[in-house]
C-alpha cells in the first residue's frame, strides 16, 4: 500500500513537519528517511516536529522520534517536539521512554522561540572565539 | 453486555486499526483521555509483537462488569513461536529483534492486570484488562 507523506516544510534554516495522521510503521520509517534527507539537502539548523495530532506514541514511535534527534543531532540540527497531548506524555513516561535529550514545546509557536534562542546561543559562542 | 470487538493483525497497518479499535471501545465505555491513550498504547505494543514475532494473530476487545464496576478486556492471540523464557521477556530492555524491549513490561505498567499464556510452538495468549476509575 502506498502511504502518505508526511509534507516537510522549510521556513529560514528550520524544518518543520507537523504529522496529521496515525502513523502506522511503514510511513514512521518513511518519514524518518525523507527527514533525515531534507536536513541533508537544506543543510537545515533545526527541526521542529509538531504531534498535536498524535494520540499514541508507542515503543515504535518513540524509538524514531529517539533516533530522528540523535541522527540530526550528528548533522548539526536541533530537534524540538512541540504539540505532546498531556495523555500521550504521561503515557510515554509509564511505558519507560523518556525521551531524553529531546526538547520539548508546548506548541509550534514556542517550538519556534526554543529553535530560534538555540540558534543565537550558537551564534553567539562561535562569535566569541572570532 | 456490548459484543466483542475483534481485529486481524497480518500487516503493520492493522496495528494502527487495533488500537483504534481499542480506543474507541475505551472512549466509549467512558474512559478518560489518558486512559484511553494507556490503553491505545498496550494494544500498539502487544498487536506489533503479534506481527513481529507471530507474523499474524488477532486482537479482541471487549467490555466487562465486576460487582458495578466497567472495565476493558483485550485478549492478543497468535499461533506463532511462542515465547522462550517469558521472565526474561518481561524484563525492561529484553529483546530479541534489536527493539528497546519496552512492549511487554510497558504494556504491562500501562494496564491494572496483564496474563501471559505462551507455549513454545504452538503460541502466545495475552489477556489483559483495565478498570474504570
Ligand atoms: N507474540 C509473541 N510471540 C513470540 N515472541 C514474542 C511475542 N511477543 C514478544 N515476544 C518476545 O519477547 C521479547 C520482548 O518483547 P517486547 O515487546 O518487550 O520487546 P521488543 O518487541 O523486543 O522491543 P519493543 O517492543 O520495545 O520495540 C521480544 O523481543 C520477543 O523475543
Ligand atoms: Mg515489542
Amino acid at each position: 500500500m502506498n502511504s502518505l507523506r508526511i509534507p516537510i516544510l522549510k521556513i529560514g534554516d528550520v524544518l518543520i513537519a507537523s504529522i496529521q495522521i496515525a502513523l502506522h510503521d511503514a510511513s514512521a520509517v518513511q518519514f524518518k528517511d525523507d527527514l533525515l534527507q531534507k536536513i541533508h539537502d537544506t543543510k537545515a539548523r533545526g527541526v521542529i516536529i509538531d504531534l498535536t495530532a498524535i494520540d499514541v506514541v508507542d515503543s515504535f514511535i518513540g524509538r524514531m522520534i529517539a533516533d530522528i534527534a540523535a541522527m540530526s543531532g550528528l548533522m548539526g540540527a536541533r530537534v524540538v517536539l512541540t504539540g505532546l497531548q498531556p495523555a500521550v506524555a504521561i503515557t510515554l513516561v509509564e511505558l519507560g521512554l523518556e525521551l531524553t535529550g529531546v526538547l520539548t514545546a508546548l506548541n509550534l509557536e514556542k517550538g519556534l522561540a526554543v529553535m530560534q534562542r538555540q540558534t543565537d546561543q550558537a551564534e553567539e559562542s562561535s562569535d566569541g572565539t572570532g | 453486555m456490548a459484543q466483542a470487538k475483534a481485529a486481524v493483525i497480518r500487516s503493520d497497518l492493522d496495528i494502527v486499526i487495533a488500537r483504534t479499535l481499542a480506543r474507541d471501545t475505551a472512549k466509549a465505555l467512558g474512559f478518560g483521555a489518558i486512559d484511553q491513550a494507556r490503553i491505545a498504547t498496550a494494544v500498539s505494543e502487544l498487536a506489533r509483537n503479534i506481527f513481529l514475532y507471530a507474523g499474524s494473530g488477532s486482537v479482541t476487545v471487549r467490555e466487562i462488569e465486576k460487582s458495578g464496576r466497567k472495565g476493558i478486556e483485550i485478549v492478543c492471540e497468535d499461533q506463532g513461536p511462542g515465547i522462550a523464557n517469558l521472565d526474561l521477556a518481561m524484563q525492561d530492555g529484553f529483546t530479541t529483534s534489536r527493539g528497546m524491549g519496552m512492549g511487554l513490561p510497558g504494556a504491562k505498567r500501562l494496564m491494572d492486570q496483564f496474563e501471559v499464556k505462551t507455549k513454545e510452538g504452538e503460541g502466545t495468549t495475552i489477556t489483559c484488562s483495565k478498570w474504570r476509575a
